[in-house]
């Protein structure tokens, strides 16, 4: 097993961590460094540890054993502030779509001219201009996942988790996220997401994890790892088997 | 039959004649409860707040506590007011008894638990709902309660509306504290028990009218602000 070799200046380390509950083992990654320049994807069957592992990188559970890194150093508040994270059901505020990106932009001290004028930006670049008014809660599917990532990005963060964004998409609405988070990477944020979708993978990734059963069984260029897989785990995953 | 009918002819004319004695028993009512509602939302607000997202040794027996003194009944909320209050009592300096903010501060009594339940339970299940994702932007769980009252404040309206139910139907604890002083502590509730046993039914109905009229338009702001709240995906259980 290799690191995902990198020439970005930050890097994500996994080192150890072991998470158990009631005796079953649902995570267990010795060593996985994520310091590639383009976007991650983590793939792997259900009860894999996937989303287990993208809320350790995030700092949301603390694992029984072993630690997250940055850099070298322990993941801290610091670190953490600099990162964001999107979840499978996007949780949005019970106000309007504007104030939900408000809600992030205030925390970050801007004035209100400066919101308003990144509040108008960020609804263009979600393709939710208009909407700004708008109750949060009265998106469609993909316009609350897009306004979730859209205020992931209002934070400006150096690593962005994604938890399985499109997973109750429709291939339009999941084009259209998919485009979202490659200009984000174009811009330099690092990009972590978990999928069940090999053709996501293939369309997003410049690298790729393969997880099973709480392991990393494999790890690498996301061409190499998705073509010639070498474990047998991953093989079967990407052929379309029953990996449980 | 017929001198019932007539009562209730009476009762009609005083309501629809703007009766003053009338309406200012009405309007001390309100005045009385609405005081005492939004004092138990400053209190009971952010108590029920801090028990949904605090966690702390004795948490449970506090919850256990605050339900249980939702049921408790006014005439004893009444006498320990009343005690307390009294000449003799630790606040007697203060010479309270039998004024209206005695009855606030009995109703504040009454309704703040039910404010504080109301508000844990509804607070306690948009904080589930929001946990991870406040975590996740950096917010502490003490910074999360104003946004989570903020993003509540649908079902939270009914919370107060259900107390102000409560206040405004009242009558043991604020004849107790209030002695149901003509033009100074008597309010609908306490002025209908008083005028039936002395047979004036008249006024008695009138003020029975209005109660009710309160009550429905509570009742209807309730089930409005519910049904709206149940549309933004929120509702006390």
């Amino acid at each position: 097993m290799r690191d995902l070799v990198c020439d970005m200046a930050s890097s994500l380390t996994v080192r150890d961590v072991k998470i158990t509950r009631k005796g079953k083992v649902l995570l267990d990654v010795a060593h996985l460094s994520l310091d590639g320049p383009g976007p991650t994807l983590i793939l792997g069957p259900n009860g894999a540890g996937k989303s287990l592992l993208l809320r350790c990188l995030h700092g949301l559970i603390a694992p029984d054993r072993g630690r997250i890194e940055q850099d070298g150093v322990p993941l801290s508040g610091a670190h953490k502030s600099r990162q964001a994270m999107v979840f499978q059901q996007p949780v949005l505020l019970r106000r309007s779509v504007a104030a939900n990106l408000d809600f992030v932009l205030k925390r970050q001290g801007l004035s209100w001219g400066q919101r308003k004028a990144r509040i108008e930006d960020l609804l263009t670049e979600g393709g939710l201009d208009g909407k700004g008014r708008q109750s949060a809660r009265s998106l469609s599917g993909g316009e609350a996942q897009r306004l979730a990532i859209l205020r992931a990005l209002a934070l400006e963060p150096e690593t962005l988790f994604l938890d399985e964004p499109t997973s109750a998409l429709d291939p339009s609405a999941t084009q259209m996220i998919e485009r979202m988070i490659q200009r984000a990477s174009r811009r330099g944020v690092r990009i972590v997401m978990v999928t069940h979708d090999i053709g996501q993978a293939r369309r997003l990734a410049a690298d790729v994890v393969m997880m099973q059963g709480g392991h990393v069984v494999e790890l690498g260029v996301a061409r190499q790892v998705l073509d010639a897989p070498q474990s047998d785990a991953a093989r079967r995953y990407l052929a379309g088997g029953l990996v449980t | 039959m017929q001198g019932f009918a007539s009562e209730f002819n009476s009762a009609l004319g005083l309501i629809l004649t703007g009766d003053s004695e009338l309406w200012a028993i009405v309007l001390l009512s309100l005045k009385v409860s609405v005081f005492a509602v939004l004092i138990s939302a400053l209190i009971g607000m952010p108590v029920g707040a801090a028990l949904a997202v605090a966690r702390f040794p004795g948490r449970r027996m506090l919850i256990v506590l605050m339900n249980a003194l939702m049921g408790f009944p006014p005439v004893v909320v009444g006498l320990l007011v009343y005690l307390m209050l009294s000449r003799s009592g630790p606040l007697g300096v203060l010479e309270l008894l039998y004024t209206p903010t005695a009855m606030i501060i009995a109703q504040v009594v009454l309704v703040t638990p039910i404010v504080a339940a109301l508000t844990r339970q509804v607070i306690e299940m948009l904080a589930e709902e929001y946990s991870e994702q406040l975590r996740s932007l950096g917010v502490s769980r003490l910074a999360s309660v104003p946004v989570l009252l903020w993003d509540a404040r649908l079902a939270l309206v009914t919370a107060l509306l259900a107390g102000f139910g409560r206040a405004i139907a009242e009558v043991g604890a604020v004849i107790i504290v209030g002695g149901n002083i003509n033009h100074v502590t008597r309010v609908m509730t306490t002025t209908i028990a008083l005028e039936t046993s002395k047979g004036n039914l008249a006024l008695a109905l009138a003020l029975g009218a209005i109660l009710i009229g309160i009550a429905v338009a509570v009742n209807a702001m309730v089930s409005t602000v519910s049904l709206r709240a149940e549309r933004e995906g929120l509702r006390h259980a």
